[in-house]
């Protein structure tokens, strides 16, 4: 069970990783992310249980922490992209103007 | 329990997929939500109740409010109302829905069964795990408070936008996009 729960962490991850590749609207790209994360933080989990000890879900809570600070910085820079650029586009924004 | 982490499991994968595979945003974030419950159960499997609670309660609900509060903010405009209503198949919301009468259906025969037996995990309650967070982890959750003030100074700062740059014709219009023209 804990190999099944670190293959399915490995998929979730995989998949993320798929959709941040793929996608290029930048709300797809952060979603992606979100996915990422919550696959790392089954891996977690998962070794948390196969060891008996509360270490693996404290570290899901550091993770769930960052995820949330991820999303707002992510999401504010999502909207100034929006409000420069008129869309969500991410190879708009390849390049920097300094 | 077993046949329930792996069906959670196959959720949250099919959801996922789904989630990649969707044109409309909103319909992605729909099976995102989806995948995020099921990873919850997925928790709750393996013998972490108290992660699951969060996952359910900040993932799958905090921070996908906050995806729906940008998603108002962009799509303001009657243009994009109609775009919307446009791209809304009647059929759009079958597969989210599915999976996640799958998903209640679990719960009910977890609440069922009562306490998690067999080859799962001993469940690790939010005890150990507190007392684990605040005595060996104590400097993480520190850096943990200070990454979120950082968070959301730099939040604030970006979504601050200039109001002298934007011409007063424009905010006008604007204003009487969302509230319709004065008679």
């Amino acid at each position: 069970m804990i190999r099944d729960a670190l293959a399915l962490a490995a998929i979730l991850f995989g998949l993320g990783l798929v959709g941040v590749l793929v996608r290029r609207n930048i709300l797809f790209v952060l979603m992606s992310v979100e996915v990422m994360l919550s696959g790392a933080a089954l891996a977690f989990i998962a070794a948390g249980a196969r060891w008996g000890q509360p270490d693996g879900q404290v570290v899901f809570l550091f993770i769930l922490a960052m995820a949330a600070a991820e999303v707002s910085v992510g999401l504010a820079l999502l909207l100034a992209l929006y409000h420069q650029y008129n869309t969500l586009d991410t190879n708009v924004a390849s390049r920097m103007k300094g | 329990m077993l046949i329930a982490f792996y069906i959670a499991g196959g959720v949250a994968v099919a959801a996922t997929i789904l989630m990649l595979l969707q044109l409309n945003a909103v319909h992605a974030l729909l099976c995102l939500v989806v995948s995020l419950l099921a990873l919850a159960i997925v928790f709750y499997t393996l013998g972490a109740p108290f992660a699951a609670v969060l996952e359910g309660i900040v993932y799958a609900g905090a921070i996908m409010v906050l995806f729906i509060f940008v998603m108002m903010l962009l799509n303001l405009g009657r243009a994009a109302v109609r775009t919307e209503k446009l791209w809304q198949p009647r059929g759009a919301w079958i597969g989210p829905v599915i999976l996640a009468l799958v998903l209640d259906g679990e719960f009910v025969y977890l609440l069922d069964r009562g306490a998690p037996a067999g080859h799962a995990p001993p469940p690790i309650g939010p005890i150990p795990v507190g007392i684990s967070l605040f005595t060996t982890y104590l400097t993480g959750v520190e850096l943990v408070s200070m990454l979120l003030l950082g968070a959301i100074v730099a939040a604030y700062r970006l979504g601050w936008r200039r109001r002298e740059r934007a011409a007063p014709e424009a905010e006008l219009e604007c204003v009487e996009e969302v509230w319709g023209v004065p008679q």
